[in-house]
């Protein structure tokens, strides 16, 4: 039997979402946040404790979620169960398993979720993920190079494309810029006061070349979505959010010579079972939800899904268009940059208040297509999501 | 009673001990696999190209060039208080691997993705000497 994702095609849709209060939220641990996002959700679509009958977990940094979650909610006749782990593109990842298992009967109703607790009052947010493990053989060789945490992955990351095509800090500074404009619009938005371009290179270097502003923040909270199919979903309460699209793509990390997943992400995989299955064409997309951990991020994911060519991203970036207003509306809630850092739920949950049109003042006019992206690692995994609001 | 060494001190396991060794006398090892000839850095149990466990040291000429750099101005381990901001960097080996090092006899503002470097070693403790790069002679 051909098998080329057609069959797929609108046949599942989000149809609940829940999301926490985020940030410096104290005094709660990832479980009771990944509890309240369950629990708004479920609530948000309409239905009731009973109707979920599948549960797939995604654990942040500080590997606060468990199986146990199940039995922290009393979830007791579950049908599908596992706690999921790609790093940043988990999100989409699980969404795309749950859409599986909606559609072939193995269970009707499931929450995918994301929670995490990583701030602690008086330690700042950069020690949450300073990542200092202390591996033996040749692998503890990085700490005593002085390497550490995500920052200065990306950071490696970002000077090679800056290197190879001429990348200045103005444009990656205008992705900072263009995204918190957005954020202004967010009541959820950690960051809503507008920043210039000024304020970007005044903010302090972590890894040069990267900026603070270039880098996302870090929250407490959790956000869970509830994956159906397309009929049941148009029974509850929300108007459904159809999954056309779904790809993934991962490239092994950078060991050797002529392999640069740090310039050339597997986006260019996972896009082509996307599109292919949502049957559209790049420019068909209205509205760019990118996994934004680092402005760096955005500017090679559009190059990587073809908005640009390769090595373009920033004077293709540089006028502003990512903002409101702008031709390519990208990471309309502030994304993870200046809204929450939910890893790969962070697009997700402004994907999905996108195509439902609950934007209110930051609402793209135009939203029948939105474009998903999880990015994991040090940009090696990728998941993609084509969503949108009509019936395929 | 010697000053200890304050910074993360690598740990060899019994894999990686042939390296650390060599390293104490100043050569650069990487590993080669038997079967299919490619180079690994660092050292892993199995070659990722063709799946081999038939693996063997070899030397590597040490010579180089940086493909990529970053200047450290955040200070996640209090060992390296002193020297912040300080350079890691990626340097590409003659013979394809990449790893993780330091450039040592260059100011940071004078790194350049590209330039060609070649290694030298760091001797930290009695036991533990690492491989850094410098700018090619």
């Amino acid at each position: 039997m051909a098998t080329n994702g057609l069959t797929m095609r609108g046949r599942a849709a989000i149809a609940g979402l829940g999301i926490t209060e985020m940030g410096r939220i104290y005094g709660h641990d990832a479980s009771w946040f990944a509890g309240e996002a369950i629990r708004l959700a479920v609530e948000d679509a309409g239905l009731t404790k009973d109707d979920i009958d599948g549960l797939l977990i995604n654990a942040g940094i500080t590997n606060g979620l468990t199986l146990a979650l199940q039995t922290y909610l009393g979830l007791q006749k579950l049908r599908l169960l596992c706690q999921m782990n790609a790093a940043g593109s988990t999100a989409a990842q699980m969404v795309q398993y749950a859409a599986f298992a909606v559609t072939h009967g193995l269970a009707n109703y499931v929450v995918c979720v994301f929670a995490d607790a990583p701030l602690q009052q008086n330690r700042s947010a950069g020690a949450a993920y300073g990542g200092q493990r202390r591996p033996a053989g040749m692998a503890s060789l990085t700490s005593a190079y002085g390497l550490f945490g995500a920052n200065a992955s990306y950071a490696l990351a970002a000077r090679r494309h800056m290197a190879l095509y001429g990348t200045t800090h103005d444009q990656l500074g205008q992705i900072a810029v263009s995204t918190r404009l957005w954020a202004t619009m967010n009541p959820r938005a950690q960051m809503r006061e507008p920043i210039t371009l000024e304020d970007y290179h005044a903010s302090r270097w972590i890894m040069e070349p990267l900026h603070l502003l270039d880098c996302c923040l870090v929250s407490n909270g959790g956000v869970a979505v509830i994956v159906t199919t397309a009929e049941r979903a148009r029974d509850l309460k929300q108007p459904p959010v159809y999954i056309w699209g779904m790809g993934q793509g991962h490239h092994a990390p950078a060991v050797r010579a002529g392999w640069e997943p740090e310039t050339h992400t597997a986006a260019t995989i996972a896009k082509e079972a996307a599109f292919r299955m949502a049957g559209i064409e790049l420019s068909d997309i209205d509205v760019l939800e990118l996994y934004d951990c680092y402005t760096y991020t955005v500017l090679v994911t559009l190059e990587d899904y073809g908005f640009c060519k390769k090595g373009e991203g920033g004077p293709f970036v540089a006028d502003g268009k990512l903002g409101p207003g702008g031709s390519l509306p990208t990471n309309t809630g502030g994304g993870q940059l200046s809204s929450y850092y939910m890893w790969g739920m962070t697009p997700i949950s402004e994907a999905v208040i996108q195509a439902r049109g609950q934007g209110g003042e930051r609402q793209v006019p135009k939203h029948d297509f939105v474009l998903v992206s999880g990015n994991g690692g040090i940009l090696n995994y990728h998941g993609t999501l084509i969503l949108g609001p009509n019936p395929a | 009673m010697p000053e200890e060494y304050a910074k993360p001190l690598p740990v060899p396991d019994e894999e990686s001990q042939p390296f650390f060794d060599a390293a104490r006398e100043g050569r650069l090892l990487i590993m080669r696999c038997k079967s299919c000839g490619a180079y690994r850095y660092p050292s892993r149990d199995r070659c990722d190209v063709c799946w081999s466990t038939e693996t063997a040291w070899v030397q590597a000429s040490g010579r180089g060039t940086v493909y990529t750099f970053g200047i450290m101005h955040q200070l996640y381990h209090p060992g390296f208080k002193e020297e912040i901001p300080y350079n890691v960097a990626v340097v590409e080996l003659e013979e394809g691997p990449r790893t993780y090092t330091n450039l040592v006899g260059i100011p940071n503002d004078q790194i350049r993705v590209g330039m060609p470097v070649e290694v030298v070693f760091e001797k930290l403790t009695d036991e533990i000497t690492i491989p850094k790069f410098k700018p090619a002679s």
